[in-house]
């Protein structure tokens, strides 16, 4: 299995490690931001990350230093760091662990971002459903804030940067940044209409910078080894390290920390041990639930922002899932429609409807009720939801569908004619997304 | 009504936040841990403290899953039923809770002990089939191991086999 050095899950990996203040230190921690502080500008601190190639870990994908370079300079207006922890892609669960279990990577990464943007307030916006998480983080906020490495002049220096928590509660939504901002101001997640971007008008419509939490921790090793160092890793234009999420069928689920680009077939075969004995791979989601499904086909795909893009899907989360032969291509993406149609926050009509019709037809074709207009119908829904509502949550709820449709597309015609499903009692079968009401 | 105490928590959070209406969220958590649940009087008096209308603090109490503004168990159970769950079992865990506890999802047992309830994906993929009960998580379900834990909490209020600190794969000693 090919090996590579661990950059963000290299603490956590040493037996013993804590993960508390002490460790952190012990092996090397808040070294970068001492340095941020004494020798370099804000803005030299978003040409080193610029030049590293950085790229959003949360989904899109932005440039990060890029993204930072948009805060405006007027020093009248407050700036926001808001750091999404949000995490409810399904299929991901990388930050719940760079959380757990070293939270002062983090921490660290968010303090650089700070003092590079020149906000003196960050947020930490944590699901709710991560309760111990944002118990961990507390606990290590108390620590940073009792050193004074957050407070008031950090480090000694003349630099004020406070962070604080703030749970979510429940709503998957909140991870889009716009709707994360509305709800740490107190609302309901519904996203914003883009422009204004929250750069210019974000948090309490102050210039804003929303970063993923892998994404932070990535800063404090581009600090200390250099952004060449960086942007050696990984391709030309996806540079760096990636923990993709691994679940599903395969003998060794986990997260799991490579260069971006090496090939699918790697990541599932290699390091998460391959699919179960006995079975085979049927298909492969390669970025969270908001990704095209792939086929086999794909294995060979590199696991790169462009490569997987090139390839009809994207790199999205890192939340990788895996389904063998047992499952039926039509349950999988009612399964995931389900989630789809509970999630749509119903600011806009095209996805708030469009997933509930979407939904349905799924269930009828399912259960042994699909019409044979039900198929060019779902297409043409797909097509009156994606790129016509305020954020990219349409674009996600069709990609399962639309993918499937296209692969699959003889599981849904089998479906229709044979008048039930013709895998009869497969797995996830009887509880898979009841129909609301 | 908010007791005094929630009632100073609340305003403990004021002074992270440039707006009071910042407070919700942790507001309506508090409310909940007091009653149980969220009440319309303490919709009302969160309202007076943040400064906000009434229908403002409903709507946002509405909107979250995670603020139930009717009475629940005392442990509920939610157990995901998201494609990467579903994929290993989650299903058929769901009926056997029904089964044990006697009730239909959606529904608390006559003694008020459990309530039992599907959600989406709560990011512990990997290490599914996974349930929350209040603030624990509980992963790599198994019937023998939801046998363990419902015991659990009706004789300690409490399981040990909850999550930790999550990481995965567990590195071999």
């Amino acid at each position: 299995m090919p090996t590579y050095e661990k950059i963000l899950l290299k603490n956590m990996d040493t037996p013993g490690y804590t993960g508390d203040l002490a460790a952190y230190e012990r092996a090397g921690g808040y070294q970068a931001i001492r340095k941020v502080l004494k020798e370099h500008k804000p803005e030299q601190v978003i040409e080193i990350v610029k030049k590293s190639g950085l790229r959003g870990r949360g989904g899109a994908g932005f440039p990060t230093g890029t993204k930072w370079s948009f805060i405006p300079k007027d020093p009248s207006r407050p700036k926001y760091l808001c750091v999404n922890a949000d995490e409810s892609e399904p299929g991901t669960f990388k930050d719940r662990q760079l959380i757990d279990r070293d939270p002062h990577q983090m921490l660290e990464g968010a303090l650089i971002a700070a003092y590079a943007i020149g906000a003196k307030v960050a947020y930490i916006y944590v699901r709710g459903e991560f309760a111990l998480g944002a118990q961990i983080l507390e606990r290590a906020i108390a620590e940073a804030r009792a050193r004074g490495y957050i407070g008031k002049h950090v480090f000694g220096s003349g630099v004020d940067i406070d962070v604080w928590v703030h749970r979510g509660a429940g709503a998957y939504i909140c991870g889009e940044e716009t709707a994360l901002l509305e709800s740490i101001e107190g609302k309901r997640g519904l996203p914003r209409a883009k422009p204004p971007f929250p750069a210019i008008n974000g948090l309490y419509q102050q210039p804003t910078v929303v970063n993923n939490v892998e994404t932070l921790a990535n800063l404090p090793h581009i600090i200390a080894r250099g952004p060449e160092w960086y942007a050696a890793i990984g391709t030309l234009k996806s540079p760096g390290m990636r923990i993709f999420s691994v679940s599903g069928h395969v003998k060794r689920p986990g997260n799991y920390e490579v260069p971006l680009g090496i090939p699918l077939r790697e990541l599932i075969d290699e390091h998460a041990g391959g699919v179960r004995d006995g079975h085979r791979i049927k298909a492969i989601i390669p970025g969270g639930a908001s990704a095209a499904f792939f086929t086999p086909e794909h294995l060979d795909v590199k696991l790169d922002f462009e490569s997987i893009a090139q390839a009809g899907s994207m790199l999205g989360s890192g939340g990788v899932t895996v389904m063998d032969e047992t499952v039926c291509m039509v349950w999988a993406a009612y399964n995931l429609m389900g989630f789809f149609h509970h999630e749509s926050c119903g600011k806009c009509t095209p996805c708030r409807e469009g997933s509930s019709w979407l939904h349905h037809i799924l269930h009828r074709i399912e259960h042994g009720e699909g019409r044979d207009e039900d198929l060019a119908q779902m297409e043409r829904l797909c097509g009156n939801i994606a790129g016509k509502t305020v954020c990219a949550f349409g674009d996600a709820e069709v990609a399962p569908v639309l993918s499937t449709l296209k692969h699959f597309r003889h599981e849904y015609e089998a479906h229709i004619r044979e008048r039930q499903c013709p895998m009869g009692e497969h797995v996830g079968a009887t509880h898979a997304s009841p129909l609301p009401g | 009504m908010l007791s005094e105490s929630s009632k100073s928590r609340i305003r403990d959070l004021f002074p992270r936040y440039p707006e009071k209406r910042s407070a919700m969220l942790a507001a309506l958590r508090i409310a909940q841990e007091e009653h149980g649940y969220v009440t319309e009087e303490a919709m009302a008096d969160i309202a007076v403290l943040l400064e906000q209308t009434p229908v403002q603090v409903y709507e946002t109490a509405t909107f979250y899953t995670m603020f139930s503004l009717q009475p629940v168990g005392k442990h509920l159970i939610q157990v995901c039923r998201t494609l990467s769950c579903a994929l290993v079992g989650a299903d058929s865990l769901i009926k056997y809770l029904e089964q044990k506890l006697g009730i239909a999802v959606g529904e608390t047992t006559p003694d008020r002990l459990f309530t039992l309830k599907t959600v989406e994906c709560l990011a512990a993929c990997g290490a599914g089939p996974m349930m929350q009960i209040n603030d624990d998580y509980y992963e790599r379900l198994t019937r023998e191991t939801i046998d363990r834990i419902l015991d659990d909490l009706k004789r300690d209020g409490r399981s040990s086999l909850a999550t930790g600190p999550f990481l995965i794969p567990l590195q071999m000693a």
